[in-house]
């Protein structure tokens, strides 16, 4: 296997980067130019010189205290340290003096003193800076008698850890009280005080990069120990969230993965990128051999800048699960156990059975189902397979299910499906809304970057029925939280719209370039009417109508005002006239085009911009052209062979009805399971039973294999080369780092069944695939592998135009020629709440699991998060007869599950919440079959419900726990 | 899919028109015809030939614009 070689220089330069005028100076006789502000230490490093250090890293602001990287700057006095002495014009720099050589000494005799010396049974034994800088500077002698110290157990003279083992037989030791056990309540990483030497770099960096502020450093001077939440806490009980930007940012074996522990340092790192969310991290896969030591963020992931969350840090272990799928199986019928066979076996008997429907029902009978967790080149063969193949349309995406409404809304608006900006805008940013999202646990290092802007001073607007954590956490308070009814969210952004056009805040001349005035001036009209005037529309919505009015001042007050926003905007009745009602907003603000505004989708799953970007969904060859158009057709027909259907397909909804009428039977589904992920449960189940072959293609068995007749073992990302494409349109490189486990990459399998089928396909490596994508699409006309190596990652469109791609988009106006501003009538759902059903359901995800949880629940996140619970306002618990902890059944028009409730004021009276990573809980049994008005996007976020005691899971539950045990039964292999 | 689901659907796109400017069952109907499988719009042929039952007058209106599929 070969390795992709780390191009671009990743190691540490001492302190943060700075951007300002640019100074000359000279370190130890080499001049070197830098930006302003920039510290001596930095410098230094620029011009090839690494000044020892221990309490200063780039990721957080130096801080001075260990004094280990004194330097000499002529005509000053002292030996100033080099990390917090900002660089001046001319000044002349020593960094290797006789005095500073000497200090630096000293410095690291004293550290040695209360350190163990069990250096080479040490878990960061050869990645320590203790270790490094020891030999940096020098030292070959400690001076100081043993004395007072921390690593001691037995307080009788011990210097190693070793040394104390062998002593505690001996019975009257005197004992230390300085002396701390390890900390191991976190899962993937310890805490061990005996090592550490309290840089307060953990403290920082928890502050500045992640901003949970879990960390504080207890006790002065020689006392002083870091501690995680408060001196009764653990580092699992306290807020610590295991980010691991600490265990990152520590020098020693103090914060140490698990895994480094187990498995031994690393050899080679390989740079990917994170397959949880839509940030899309990018990560180095540290190696040994071909097994995974541990993930950490790359610094020059242009998305995460060095930062991760719990997932894609530590929740790797899925993909070594003994529940992994590792041979092909197919059964006659769903009832029977499953039979392990050859991959040619699963693949002929599959490709016959298609055939055949194909032959008896029609070419429209078949459809595929692409995943938003699989690559982009996985994506487009899968929908090629659909159309290439099957010959027809249908194939959809889990990003129906999700952001299908922003592809219809910013299409009609704007002209494109994509956000507007990329991350780094948001350190642009004065004002921000978010709306309908919960970055903190959804998109945790997009609301790190947030976090540190808000810090800074940015306001921040909070629309959600749920006072988030964002709306008040340490050093962070919403300037105005708008807690809406769910499925109030067009009212509630018409009300906004209403207030900024009334009260005369409109950015006019902007509108008047980049817009239609003519559309303005009826969409003014509208929205100027009375009644959706925020004191016309807070019975409806809950929202007082000042705070409305208050945020809207706010909001247009401010220069720069971007608006990021999630699935409580999308899945409703109104999906997408609400995200027509954002771009609005941002229009009528004059906020798009430049850093710091912009309307951005912050997307659910790693690849749903790309699954969509690849003509996932039926209607749309892949860059968003519709099928009906022939020039577009007439581009694949070239490439391919073939005659496409002008007609859409069905999307994911339709197609399990067109199942239950008998017309729809057999199915292909990648990296998806909608039986758990799709709403009404029953319907789907329904669906899936009327079909006579449904090929699952996953790591597990989840629930949607327990109606398959085939099913075909995954690839997970770290076996497979692809490109994902994250929330800012990044093109991210995904490499192999070892090989598949069960034989073949996703990407193969779809070839060896599409060619199972007839056809003539003939890839050797994603890329081949990606040239055939930029060949046909004009957005990717510019992607290629070596050109992402390059550059490290591309923001599409990347074209003639644009070589190196598109950071920004709509600079000088919008795709679409003039911005749309369109009218936004409230519709009401009809899922109306009434006797039966007195409460809102609304939905969401929780930091720790991951959508249905398939991975996630399969590592050690379930130690935080090992059920679904139902949020409920103590009021409405209580008329209920319901307290906390209680099993409560939470009821539906649809069905009804059992789930434990727990009683929080975060959600207003009348409104229940909860999660769906679990599959027992199935809440989706409760959710309804009501969709977006234009894309059929599922109502997740509003279902009227009824909650009552209960003592047990419901007869559903039961019956289906039992359909699931026998669908999953597995022969074992014939000999 | 049920008579009323596909009702159901229809209107919500009638609904949303209903407020925008222009030629609505032009838009309807434009709606109808890029995002539609033609099963599904069988079915609402097929539904309004049989009296239309529960369909908004847009809809309806939309009817003649909105391609009947051929197979
Ligand atoms: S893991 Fe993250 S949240 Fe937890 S203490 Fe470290 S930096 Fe803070
Ligand atoms: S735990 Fe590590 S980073 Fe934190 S103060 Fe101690 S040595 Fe420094
Ligand atoms: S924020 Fe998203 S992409 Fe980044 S590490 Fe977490 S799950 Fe992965
Ligand atoms: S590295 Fe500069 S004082 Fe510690």
């Amino acid at each position: 296997m070969k390795d992709f070689i780390i191009p671009w220089d990743d190691s540490d330069k001492g302190t943060p980067a700075k951007t300002g005028a640019p100074v000359t100076l000279t370190v130890d006789g080499a001049a070197v130019t830098v930006p302003e502000g920039t510290s001596v230490m930095r410098a230094a490093y620029e011009a090839g010189i690494t000044v020892p250090k221990l309490c200063a890293t780039d990721n957080v602001e130096a801080f001075g205290s260990c004094r280990l990287c004194v330097v000499e700057i002529e005509g000053r006095r002292g030996t100033p340290a080099s990390c917090t002495t900002p660089v001046t014009e001319g000044m002349v720099v020593h960094t290797q003096s006789s005095k500073v050589r000497r200090i630096r000494k000293g410095v690291m005799e004293l550290y040695i003193s209360d350190h163990p010396l069990d250096c080479l049974t040490c878990s960061a034994n050869g990645d320590c800076e203790l270790q490094d800088m020891a030999g940096a500077v020098g030292l070959r002698d400690v001076r100081y008698e043993y004395g007072q110290n921390h690593f001691d157990p037995t307080g009788d003279g011990a210097l190693s850890l070793a040394d104390a083992k062998r002593r505690a037989d001996d019975t009257d030791l005197p004992g230390n009280f300085r002396y701390m056990e390890k900390d191991e309540s976190n899962p993937y990483f310890t805490y061990d005080p005996s090592k550490c030497i309290v840089c307060s770099r953990c403290v920082r960096a928890c502050e500045e990069v992640q901003g949970t502020f879990a960390l504080t450093i207890e006790g002065r001077g020689f006392d002083s120990r870091v501690s995680a939440g408060t001196p009764m806490d653990d580092f699992l009980s306290s807020d610590c969230v295991s980010c691991g930007a600490c265990v990152q940012a520590c020098p020693t074996a103090t914060l140490q993965e698990k895994s480094v522990a187990e498995l031994g340092t690393p050899t080679r790192a390989v740079v990917t990128t994170c397959a949880y969310c839509g940030v899309g991290c990018s990560f180095k896969a540290e190696m040994n051999g071909d097994q995974l030591v541990r993930m950490t963020p790359y610094k020059n992931g242009k998305a995460n800048r060095g930062h991760s969350c719990v997932k894609g840090r530590f929740a790797y272990g899925y993909m070594e699960h003994p529940d992994r799928i590792l041979s092909p199986m197919i059964r006659e019928s769903i009832d029977e156990p499953w039979r392990e066979v050859s991959w040619d076996e699963a693949l002929g008997f599959a490709a016959k059975r298609l055939k055949s429907l194909q032959k008896n029902y029609g070419r429209r009978s078949l459809g595929v189902i692409t995943s938003s967790r699989c690559t982009n080149e996985e994506t487009f063969l899968v929908q090629k397979l659909a159309r290439g193949v099957f010959m027809n349309n249908n194939t959809d995406t889990c990003a129906r299910v999700c952001h299908s409404p922003t592809g219809y809304g910013l299409g009609q608006t704007f002209g494109t499906s994509a956000g507007t900006q990329d991350f780094d805008s948001v350190e642009h940013t004065d004002v921000v809304i978010v709306i309908g999202a919960n970055p903190t646990d959804g998109h945790p290092v997009f609301a790190s970057r947030l976090k540190k802007r808000l810090r800074q001073g940015a306001k921040l607007i909070v629309i959600d029925p749920r006072r988030t954590d964002l709306v008040k956490s340490p050093h962070i308070e919403a300037a105005h939280h708008l807690p809406l009814r769910p499925g109030t969210n067009v009212a509630v952004v018409t009300a906004l719209a209403h207030t900024i056009v009334t009260e005369g805040l409109a950015d006019e001349d902007y509108i008047r370039e980049r817009c239609d005035w003519d559309e303005y001036l009826a969409y003014s009209e509208f929205v100027s009417d009375p009644r959706h005037s925020p004191e016309a529309v807070e019975e409806l919505t809950g929202v007082p109508a000042e705070e409305l009015r208050a945020a809207a001042r706010t909001f247009a007050g401010e220069k720069n005002g971007a608006i990021y926003y999630g699935l409580g905007v999308t899945e409703h009745s109104q999906g997408s006239t609400t995200v027509m009602g954002i771009a609005n907003l941002a229009m009528l603000t004059g906020n798009v085009g430049r850093k710091g505004v912009g309307v951005n989708p912050l997307r659910g799953q790693n690849n749903v911009q790309g699954s969509c970007d690849m003509g996932s969904f039926p209607h749309e060859l892949p860059g968003y052209r519709h099928v009906k158009n022939p020039e577009v057709r007439e581009i694949f027909e070239k490439a391919w062979g073939v005659t496409i259907d002008p007609e859409p397909g069905l999307r994911i909804p339709n197609m399990l009805d067109a199942a239950v009428d008998g017309t729809f039977k057999g199915l292909y589904c990648q990296g998806e399971d909608i039986l758990q992920s799709d709403p009404d449960t029953k319907h789907v189940a329904a669906g899936l039973a009327a079909m006579e072959c449904v090929i699952v293609h996953d790591l597990f068995l989840n629930e949607t294999a327990n109606y398959a007749h085939v099913f075909l073992p995954g690839s997970s990302f770290l076996e497979k080369d692809g490109t994902f494409t994250n929330a800012e349109r990044r093109i991210n490189m995904v490499r192999k780092v070892m090989a598949p486990k069960a034989g073949y990459a996703d990407w193969e399998v779809t070839q060896l069944l599409a060619q199972a089928m007839g056809a003539d396909w003939n890839y050797s490596h994603p890329r081949e695939i990606m040239a055939e994508i930029a060949a046909t699409t004009p957005s990717f006309a510019g992607v290629t592998y070596e050109k992402i190596n390059e550059l490290g990652s591309i923001q599409w469109p990347c074209n003639d135009a644009a070589p190196e791609g598109t950071p920004m988009m709509h600079i000088d106006g919008f795709v679409r020629g003039k911005g749309r501003l369109m009218i936004t009538e409230y519709v009401a759902t009809d899922e109306k709440t009434g006797p039966r059903f007195p409460l809102l359901l609304t939905t969401g995800r929780i930091l720790s699991q991951y959508n249905v949880g398939a991975q996630t629940r399969r590592t050690a996140n379930s130690t935080w998060h090992d059920q679904d619970l139902l949020e409920i306002h103590p009021h409405d618990a209580e008329v209920r007869g319901v307290k906390e902890g209680d099993f409560v059944k939470l009821a539906s028009r649809s069905g009804e599950t059992t789930l434990r409730a727990t009683l929080t004021d975060r959600v207003s009276p009348g409104v229940v919440y909860t999660t769906f990573h679990h599959p027992d809980t199935q809440a989706n049994v409760i959710t309804t079959d009501f969709s977006d008005w234009a894309t059929n996007c599922p109502e997740y976020k509003v279902t009227a419900v009824q909650v009552s005691p209960s003592n047990g899971p419901t007869d559903w539950q039961e019956e289906y726990a039992e359909q699931a045990a026998q669908s999953r039964r597995i022969l074992p292999a014939a000999e | 899919m049920s008579p009323e689901k596909m009702v159901t659907m229809a209107n919500q796109i009638a609904t949303f028109f209903e407020s925008q400017p222009g030629d609505r069952p032009a838009l309807v109907a434009a709606h109808i015809n890029d995002f539609w499988e033609p099963r599904m719009r069988r079915q609402l042929f097929d539904h309004v030939a049989a009296g239309g039952k529960g369909l908004k007058p847009l809809v309806i209106d939309a009817m003649d614009q909105i391609n009947e599929p051929v197979d």
